[in-house]
């Protein structure tokens, strides 16, 4: 028993023992502590407006890690979530600004038109690969191009908006405030956390935490969740239990499509209210490797989101220690790595482990039928 | 069945008829290869005609042809290691992350040591990319998925890494110095012109291009584009095609390599070492991308940081597009390649490619009617009529649109021709030794 339980947290805390190693030969080898580098990271990832700032690099992060999750959890792989994020925000930005409602409201539509605009892309690809057999790798590759290779740009320079300041950035119309989602700054302060200037909490954390129930209840709770799971197991047996494969198909890559177009609407409806050229892009790459690590669970993808945000801040730190911080991308893809090979070892430990146990039991059989035909 | 006929009409020949019965011959088929040359040509032809009609010489320029050449290869290579890798059941999302390391190894090299070292550098980061990948999903079993993934965030993390940790002081964080020097090139001898052991050939490719012959002409001016001025790197790694077709489809090497991709299980029973093979094939998959990354920088002199820009999975895709061999590979690259090199070098003649769209999809449309096959004939005619209507209704093609005209067109492509495409059949599965199926 306490060895399952062992076997159990073994997998997470070596994949952070590895990932701690590689980091730290790639340190010594560029001449520097690792411990003293760990340590500082730690201190200054710690504090409170490095906390608030992890948050909100971790609430896009989580989100696009459940958009590709929903697809792994079928054996799809949406890796389409970069150009569908980047494509719903920009038409939430667009159609968002050219009306008012009241505040809730318009906040919901703006989001449900994200929702849609996302799924609309990913409907292209699961649909191509539902109906005419079409790789939805390749597929979703072909649209993030599209999209972020020019089509993105081209719209955008259509809807662009002069605000007068003569600024040279190119960006949609300012949302008006019904559809802004405040900061939870003041929150904070209610519960008597002393907020730095400047650091922002964003009001998208209360979707997120939302968001990522929802997954869980709609994977795990739900017969199309149930569905979903047996697709990814084991296609051929869902579909002799009765599951339309082709429809599933179309609904998971919806589902997904749907979720990504919520990742950019942090940085539209709460940080910048408009829609700019320079719009964050990578989040959805991110999200892969998110989603590899937090192993498509809700908790997981927490963590692995808040571990990339706390990574990323902290990384700031490095420069200052003349570390350059581009080693924190060399310590994520082993992250990634190691989460798949750590738990790969455990199973393997794992399926030992039973044999053992099983063959031990049969042993002890054989050894009690033996001492039964004694006296006979 | 043809064939059966004759033969049935005879009497007393039961034994024949029997025969043929039992294996009725089939129809005489055209070789692979004629029909490839028979639409190829239909379709220069059409292209050649279009040039003219819509007074676009640049689509058949030699200048295009060779841009189309120089851009395409480290698409077409990254492509061709995806099809060495899958080919062996090895799924490499992670080419992209080779490719980075490609082209900054190959920067170091040409740096430090000269052009030619770049190539070997660049080839050889590309393969520790590969090696990495063929231990986490061969010796250790990890998804290939998540490998690829996590080679990708690698390289890019190592290539910035590397380049800050050598030339931050002299460049700055996210490009390289200038690499000096060139691998040097060659004009392909009685095509181009080149010399032969000192002689001068005489260029055929160049005489024709200058008879203003229609079409003719045409055909001299992008065979010229293609043979003059090739860089031995951009050479090397065309000869990289026809090497891999031989190596994979005429070597016990590579019947081997591609029944590990197909059934791991049944070769590993016939005495063929899974691990090894597959191990190869994932390595020399990040050589060459390697390779593809070394041409990126060494055509640009420089190394940037987002150089690749997506050419990886670019790749990947004129791979699929392929149909997992090379030949179609180099196709699908070739169509990014051209694409790319027409907006470099002459915008207005993206436009006269809508144009040769329409042709093209009408002639798909009719072929598929004759066929009766009545509705995709019909869908191909009325794309046909709209990128008809779309050339005579505008005058330019929207300048944003052109970079991602060759993804759509992929899309397309794929959505027609999907079910024709056929990958390996064990790809991606991750195996193990002596766990069966």
């Amino acid at each position: 028993m306490l060895r399952r339980v062992a076997l159990a947290v073994a997998a997470p805390l070596l994949a952070v023992a590895m990932a701690l190693g590689v980091s730290s030969i790639v340190l010594i080898i560029s001449d520097h502590q690792p411990l003293e580098i760990y340590e500082s990271m730690w201190r200054f990832g710690t504090q409170l407006n490095s906390i608030i700032s992890m948050i909100n690099r971790a609430v896009p992060y989580y989100l696009a890690g459940l958009a590709v999750a929903i697809g792994f959890k079928m054996n799809l792989f949406n890796i389409g979530v970069e150009g569908q994020y980047y494509f719903a925000a920009l038409v939430a930005a667009i159609i968002g600004a050219a009306f008012t409602l009241p505040s809730v409201l318009h906040v919901a539509v703006i989001i449900l038109i994200a929702m849609l605009a996302g799924a609309f892309l990913a409907a292209i690809a699961g649909i191509l690969k539902a109906t005419r057999g079409v790789n939805e790798v390749i597929s979703t590759i072909m649209l993030n191009n599209i999209v972020l290779g020019g089509f993105g740009a081209w719209l955008l320079t259509r809807a662009r908006y002069d605000d007068g300041s003569g600024s040279l950035q190119i960006a949609t119309k300012p949302l008006a405030s019904s559809g802004r989602i405040p900061n939870l700054n003041r929150w904070l302060e209610a519960l008597g956390f002393d907020v730095p200037a400047g650091s922002r909490l964003t009001g998208f954390v209360l979707v997120a935490i939302v968001v990522g129930v929802l997954y869980y209840v709609i994977i795990w709770r739900t017969r199309f969740g149930y569905d979903l799971r047996a697709s990814g197991m084991n296609p051929w047996a869902a579909r002799a239990s009765g599951v339309d494969s082709k429809a599933m198909v179309v609904k998971a890559m919806l589902l997904s499509g749907a979720m990504a177009g919520l990742v950019g609407l942090s940085t539209l409806l709460v940080e910048e209210g408009r829609f700019k050229g320079d719009f964050q892009t990578g989040i959805g790459f991110t999200g892969i490797a998110v989603a590899l690590v937090g192993r498509n669970h809700p908790v997981g993808v927490a963590l692995g989101a808040l571990l990339w945000g706390f990574m990323e801040r902290s990384a700031q730190r490095l420069d200052l220690e003349g570390v350059p911080k581009e080693i924190v991308v060399i310590m994520q893809g082993t992250i990634v790595l190691s989460v798949v090979v750590a738990y790969e070892v455990v199973r393997r430990a794992r399926a030992a482990q039973q044999q053992r146990e099983v063959s031990a039991q049969v042993e002890d059989e054989r050894v009690a039928d033996t001492t039964l035909e004694v006296p006979a | 069945m043809t064939d059966v006929t004759p033969s049935s009409q005879r009497p007393g020949h039961v034994i024949d008829q029997e025969v043929a019965q039992q294996a009725p011959a089939r129809p005489a088929r055209r070789p692979a290869w004629m029909s490839f040359a028979v639409y190829a040509g239909l379709a220069f032809v059409t292209l050649s005609l279009v040039a003219e009609v819509a007074d676009a010489p640049a689509l058949t320029g030699d200048g295009t042809w060779g841009a189309a050449l120089r851009v395409g290869i480290p698409i077409a290579l990254a492509g061709l290691g995806g099809l060495w890798a899958e080919r062996a059941g090895v799924v490499n999302i992670g080419l992209e992350g080779m490719l980075v390391l490609g082209t900054w190894f190959g920067a170091y090299g040409g740096v430090e040591h000269g052009p030619w070292w770049g190539v070997v550098l660049g080839i050889l980061g590309g393969a520790m990319g590969g090696l990495l990948h063929a231990v986490a999903t061969v010796r250790f079993g990890v998804d290939h998925i998540v490998s690829g993934v996590a080679i990708n965030l690698l390289g890019t993390g190592v290539a910035r890494y590397l380049n800050i940790i050598t030339f931050d002081e002299r460049t700055g964080a996210t490009q390289s110095p200038r690499i000096s020097g060139n691998v040097g090139q060659l004009d392909v001898p009685f095509l181009a012109g080149g010399d032969l052991f000192g002689w001068r050939s005489p260029s055929l490719a160049g005489w024709l291009d200058r008879q203003d012959w229609p079409i003719v002409s045409d055909l001299g001016a992008v065979v010229y584009g293609l043979t003059n001025n090739i860089t031995f790197d951009v050479l090397l790694g065309v000869l990289a095609f026809p090497l891999t077709w031989w190596l994979l489809w005429r070597t016990p090497f590579g019947l081997r390599l591609r029944s590990c991709g197909e059934d791991p299980v049944a070769a590993e029973s016939l005495g063929v070492n899974v691990y090894r093979l597959k191990t190869i094939a994932v390595v020399v998959s990040g050589a060459l991308a390697g390779l593809g990354g070394a041409i990126l920088v060494l055509f640009a002199s420089i190394y940037r940081e987002g150089q690749t820009a997506g050419r990886g999975f670019i790749g990947l895709a004129a791979m699929i597009f392929g149909n997992w061999r090379p030949g179609g590979l180099a196709m699908g690259a070739g169509l990014f390649g051209f694409t790319d090199a027409l907006q470099l070098r002459n915008e207005a003649a993206v436009h006269a490619m809508l144009l040769f769209v329409a042709a093209l999809l009408a002639a798909l449309g009719v072929r598929a009617l004759v066929r009766s096959r009545l509705v995709p004939g019909a869908v191909m005619l009325a794309f046909a009529a709209g990128f008809l209507a779309w050339w005579l209704m505008t005058d330019e093609y929207p300048k944003q649109w052109v970079p991602f005209t060759p993804h759509i067109t992929t899309l397309l492509v794929l959505a027609f021709a999907s079910q024709r495409l056929r990958m390996p059949a064990a790809d991606g599965v991750v195996y193990r030794r002596g766990e069966g199926r």
